[in-house]
């Protein structure tokens, strides 16, 4: 409520104070931007995506086919390494190889500022974009799973557990991966990251830690496709002799990894927005 | 500056503003010979940036603008002269160095988030919505402009139907030609209702009927809604056929701004003399060997803007003498904002006329 303060004299001219700021249109909110973002995003993959991920399922259910010709059927730490290597491998090509490429190919082509200039919150499209992009994993790395665990004789009543696999390991990964696409200081960076990240998926993912040279092992522990790797392996013997407080313990580290790498990525992204 | 609107009504309803978008002292500086190209910028000939030490780019030095209410106001300048810095300043995307911009009371410059909840937006990349369908993509904007989800969608199907791309709304804007292309992205622009659009050189690529379509649409909103435009282009045709007000704009600096009759009477005494020869021009005329330093030549064209007497005298000896059988074509024209842009001092070329 304000007071018009009439100064005498002053009627005949009416030099009014500067009208009040229009009014601005209301944000998007939070739910539903995600939602916009995701969908959209999600619709992406049946005009570009489909031939990747096409690839993503051929790469890992090759390498398991390869593998079957060193490493014995049946349970042991081997094909467990095997298969659940070459299932979160989907995840690490999608995820973060394929995300990281997404952003750095937005950034660099101007394709950003489209965003940047609708009142959505930032989370709401990293996260948008990081959920489909984990999303479309989950028919490759199903089917991979499903592949390597007839191939090596597995069980097939846990393959419950990539319902959390996948989610927690995919927004690990697609929070790096975006992360890194954002940050790259130039496109061919970003998916020169992106690659990388999914060969050292691919190269320490498969092969079980035991054999591993000690240092190898430790750059292992430092990727975060590893925990998805170690929780979905810990589970392929069967539910009675899994060591599910372990699994639990594997699939923080994910959940942890994910929600710092999407934060970092949201920072990125405003960075990259407004300069 | 003189804004051109004086004698306009002022919209009914007291508290209405009259100016919605005020720039003063704009001022925007690249440092030279980062690696980091942006997008948008578009380096200068070599003559703005000296070979030797790191001269940094202003492509906006020191701009001030007025536009008004409901104005459809022209961007007018060559590749390079810093049109897309500024409107990318404009739209919050870009932290100007010094200066202010004010859009409808709101501080842009201290609040540049606003920028999104006021003004529409339509970039020259449509990377973000490429592999959308026309209809998602509008429907999306819609949704991230802060529509509900029935209201997007009532608004989408409304903008395809006023666009006519309802046939084509369940393709992907990539697989469009690229005037459809960006008709589809204007449409996505014009989804969820702002006060203020800004559009980067709109028409870019597009056939006669899309470009009406464009017009037609900008037209009902500022009818209707009194929505303010401020475009982007270099096409001098489409400026001085469409505009209210053009800025011209040349090397980050505002060199002119009127409307196109107004500009245009600033070369009036001025006609344009273009001549096109059939093969190389005959020289050894003494009456052509005199224009050659006064032409703009670009292949076997020569322009020449000459005051109208000697435009008229020109022409009639070289009707009437040896000369005329070395001609394929001349025209005389009326001068154009290419003129403008030209006779202000404007230093580069690529202005287009299409």
């Amino acid at each position: 409520m304000t007071t018009q303060i009439r100064v005498p004299g002053r009627e005949s001219r009416p030099a009014a104070p500067p009208p009040a700021p229009a009014p601005l249109a209301p944000r998007a909110r939070m739910g539903s931007a995600f939602a916009a973002v995701y969908r959209a995003q999600l619709s992406r993959a049946r005009v570009a995506r489909i031939p990747l991920l096409f690839v993503a399922t051929f790469q890992s259910v090759g390498i398991m086919v390869m593998m079957r010709g060193v490493v014995e059927a049946g349970d042991g730490e081997a094909a467990r390494a095997v298969v659940a290597g070459s299932s979160v491998l989907v995840v690490a090509f999608v995820a973060l190889n394929l995300l990281a490429q997404y952003f750095g190919q937005l950034r660099a082509s101007g394709g950003l500022d489209h965003y940047a200039t609708l009142p959505v919150p930032p989370a709401a499209v990293v996260l948008g974009a990081a959920g489909a992009y984990a999303s479309f994993t989950v028919p490759g790395t199903l089917l991979t799973a499903l592949v390597g665990c007839v191939l090596f004789h597995l069980t097939l009543t846990t393959l419950w557990v990539l319902a959390v696999v996948i989610p927690l390991a995919g927004a690990a990964l697609s929070g790096l991966g975006a992360a890194l696409g954002l940050l790259a200081p130039r496109q061919e960076i970003a998916t020169l990251f992106g690659q990388l990240g999914m060969s050292a998926a691919l190269l320490l993912g498969v092969l079980p830690a035991s054999h591993l040279p000690a240092p190898v092992g430790w750059v292992r522990d430092l990727l975060p496709s590893t925990y998805g790797v170690e929780a979905f392996a810990r589970t392929l013997g069967g539910s009675a002799g899994t060591d599910w407080a372990a699994v639990a313990g594997d699939l923080s580290v994910c959940a942890a990894v994910g929600v710092a790498s999407l934060a970092v990525a949201t920072w990125a992204y405003r960075r990259a927005a407004c300069r | 500056m003189n804004t051109g609107t004086e004698d306009q009504a002022p919209p009914a309803g007291a508290a209405v503003r009259d100016t919605v978008c005020t720039v003063r002292g704009l001022i925007r500086t690249y440092p030279a010979g980062s690696g980091t190209r942006r997008p948008g910028l578009r380096r200068r000939g070599p003559a703005a940036v000296p070979a030797a030490g790191p001269a940094a780019v202003r492509a906006s030095d020191g701009i001030d603008l007025d536009v008004a209410r409901g104005e459809l106001f022209g961007i007018l300048g060559p590749n390079g002269a810093g049109k897309t810095t500024l409107v990318r300043q404009l739209t919050g995307l870009l932290r100007p160095d010094a200066g202010s911009i004010d859009v409808l009371g709101h501080d842009l410059v201290r609040h540049p988030d606003r920028a999104a909840r006021l003004i529409g937006y339509l970039g020259q990349e449509s990377t973000a919505l490429d592999e959308l369908t026309v209809s998602l993509a509008a429907e999306t904007t819609g949704r991230l402009r802060g529509l509900d989800a029935a209201a997007a969608r009532a608004a989408r199907d409304a903008v395809l139907d006023e666009l006519e791309l309802a046939p084509i709304a369940s393709r992907p804007i990539k697989r469009l030609s690229g005037g459809q292309r960006r008709l589809a992205c204007f449409a996505a622009t014009l989804v969820g209702e702002r006060p203020v659009l800004v559009l980067d050189e709109p028409t870019t690529g597009m056939d006669p009927v899309a470009r009406r379509a464009v017009w037609a649409a900008l037209g009902r909103r500022r009818a209707e809604n009194g929505t303010t435009v401020l475009l982007v282009t270099h096409n001098v045709i489409e400026a001085e056929t469409v505009l209210d007000r053009v800025a011209v704009l040349d090397q980050g600096r505002v060199i002119a701004c009127d409307t196109p009759a107004g500009l245009r009477a600033l070369v009036a005494d001025e006609v344009r003399l273009d001549l096109v020869w059939r093969a190389d021009p005959p020289l050894d005329l003494p009456e052509i060997a005199a224009l050659k330093p006064l032409a703009d030549i670009s292949g076997r064209r020569w322009t020449l803007r000459l005051p109208h007497d000697r435009a008229r005298s020109t022409v009639a000896a070289l009707t009437s003498g040896p000369g005329y059988a070395a001609l394929d074509d001349f025209t005389l024209a009326t001068p154009s904002l290419e003129d403008v842009y030209l006779a202000l001092g404007g230093r580069a070329k690529g202005l287009v006329k299409a």
